[in-house]
């Protein structure tokens, strides 16, 4: 199980995945609106999406984790 | 006769088995882990047939500690002379005796007095502790390695190469060099072992995790380059050593110009929404001699790239925010990672070159607490003191004290040059209307009339900050078609080679740190 952390403190803009979803290393898996920018969040690993952790506009901190890859 | 051959005899003998190293076990075990024999580091780092070498015979009375584990000597990189250090791990593990500890002082003592490079190859499990009253506490002990350090630090270029661990007291040779280049998998620093670790504090951690290379190279900054093997960490060292003059005093080296290697157009590059994404690489490919991009940290803070690079042949140092990567808002770590290498330009009078695209420092309670102020006012005191000639370029936003980081017009840049995407401002549209309006937009029941108002204002805002505005108000020296910029940075560096600034009569300034 490997979990795609916040880089930094935000809030979610945009979810680009879904559960179940295939995702490769490298792929944006999710926005974050920070400092009035958005920050792509990528998947380090490849792996298949099992829960998303947060919902658009909630706010998120750096470290948290945003996306559970089975 | 007889007595002739004897003396002969002895001498090639001894010198055959000192220059064996250590035991064949040893060899044996380190090729198992993909080190190379220190003689066979040198001879790939050093032109052929050019090493001097200096107290071969040390310690060789002791029978089993050939040369005392650690090789001294001047030789030549590119045609140009260095001095090296260079642990034997074969010999104790390449721990230091007392003459292990006198051959490194020397030979700090030959880079000073002739003024060249000295690289430490580093590969050394710290020191003997049955010697430690020769070589720890005294006058001519350990600590004067460290001292000379940072005597020397500025008058010569010091780099280490990180083969195996540097341990202890070891792992400040790396701290105090200008630049830490380590082996992937066999590289480490740390001040206790994990051996020590869970002794001492009860924790259970691997070496790799708490000390290893790729852990320096991206999270404690320790590391500045992260080799996948021996060969090309010494092939770095020597690129390196190229873009550096061989003292301060001496010239930096031009080599033959070559065109960049992207022959895409910058214009079409810079994405018209400030907010977008965009991948600062690219931009840099379009403007620096081809190949000639030497990246210093690449994974250690991404949001903001520093890296040396050739312009027309000449050596420049680049600071850039990496929109690609936290929207390239300056953090902690990316502060601390542009002081340094500002300071390492500065040192050696690499003139600076700042590609400015940054929303400003991060806040929150997360940086407030880790000192985003403290360690922001050091990029800003180190970017302000250098003297060698800066140009900073604003590529699209410069918000907030991110314009002051990235030397803006306040800082004496010897030119502040927009791209006509440049918005220049205290914050952005968005955050602007926000702080000044707030109370106003909340008044405003009716949605639509809400939304035409804050338009308005987004607008008016716009037009205040317009750069064509700064460009008419002098702050700004130039706004310059994106195609063109690589053409003028090498005009106006070719005329700022001549800049000289007389430093203020004082000892020096109380850094931030």
């Amino acid at each position: 199980m490997k979990e795609i952390q916040s880089s930094m403190a935000g809030t979610v803009f945009q979810v680009l995945v879904g559960a179940g979803d295939n995702v490769a290393a490298g792929q944006t898996v999710l926005v974050l609106e920070s400092m009035k920018m958005e920050i792509p969040v990528d998947a380090q690993t490849d792996g298949t999406v099992g829960e998303i952790k947060v919902a658009v506009g909630d706010f998120v901190n750096e470290g948290d984790i945003l996306v559970v890859l089975s | 006769m007889s007595q002739r051959i004897t003396n002969q005899d002895r001498l090639e003998e001894t010198i055959f088995k000192v220059k064996q190293g250590g035991q064949a076990k040893y060899h044996e075990k380190s090729a198992e882990q993909g080190k190379l024999f220190v003689r066979k580091r040198l001879e790939l780092l050093i032109d052929k047939d050019t090493f001097q070498e200096d107290g071969l015979f040390a310690n060789q009375s002791a029978g089993d500690l050939p040369a005392d584990g650690v090789v001294t000597g001047t030789g030549k990189i590119d045609g140009r002379p260095v001095c090296i250090m260079a642990n034997d791990s074969t010999v104790k593990a390449g721990s230091w005796g007392a003459r292990t500890v006198e051959k490194i002082i020397r030979i700090q003592e030959t880079a000073e007095k002739l003024r060249i490079p000295l690289l430490y190859l580093v590969d050394s499990a710290g020191a003997r502790i049955t010697d430690q009253l020769d070589m720890f506490p005294n006058r001519r002990g350990a600590g004067k390695i460290f001292h000379n350090q940072v005597r020397l630090s500025g008058t010569i270029p010091q780099i280490c190469l990180l083969f195996g661990p540097s341990a202890a007291g070891g792992a400040y040779i790396p701290a105090f060099c200008d630049i830490v280049i380590m082996v992937d998998g066999n590289a480490s620093m740390y001040l206790g072992s994990p051996r020590m670790a869970e002794k001492v504090i009860g924790e259970k951690v691997t070496l790799e995790e708490m000390g290893g290379a790729r852990m320096h190279c991206s999270v404690s900054g320790c590391g500045d380059i992260l080799a996948q093997n021996e060969e090309e960490a010494i092939q770095k060292a020597q690129q390196y050593l190229g873009y550096l003059p061989t003292n301060f005093n001496a010239a930096v080296p031009k080599k033959e110009p070559i065109m960049p290697s992207s022959d895409k157009a910058l214009k079409d590059l810079i994405p018209e929404n400030q907010n977008a994404p965009f991948d600062m690489y690219d931009a840099i490919n379009t403007l620096v001699d081809g190949e000639s991009f030497f990246e210093i940290k690449k994974l250690f803070a991404p949001e903001l790239i520093t890296g040396l690079a050739r312009l027309d042949g000449r050596p420049v140092g680049i600071i850039a925010n990496q929109p690609r990567v936290k929207g390239g808002v300056l953090f902690v770590d990316s502060a601390d990672k542009a002081a340094k290498f500002i300071q390492l330009c500065d040192a050696f009078n690499i003139p600076l070159l700042f590609l400015a695209d940054v929303p400003g420092f991060m806040i929150g309670t997360k940086v407030e607490r880790a000192g985003i102020i403290r360690h922001g006012a050091k990029l800003i005191a180190a970017m302000s003191s250098a003297t060698v000639p800066k140009i900073s370029v604003i590529v699209r936003k410069a918000y907030g004290a991110g314009l002051y980081a990235m030397s803006g017009p306040a800082f004496e840049p010897d030119c502040c040059i927009a791209l006509p995407t440049a918005q220049i401002a205290v914050m952005g549209p968005e955050a602007a209307v926000n702080a000044v309006y707030s109370n106003k937009i909340q008044a405003i029941e009716d949605p639509k009339e809400r939304m035409a108002f804050v338009q308005q204002k987004h607008q008016e805002y716009k037009e205040e900050i317009d750069i064509y505005r700064l460009a008419s108000e002098l702050i700004i020296d130039d706004i310059i078609d994106p195609n063109d910029l690589r053409g003028e940075l090498i005009n106006r560096f070719d005329y700022y080679a001549s800049k000289e600034i007389v430093h203020a009569p004082k000892k020096h300034s109380v850094y931030p740190v």
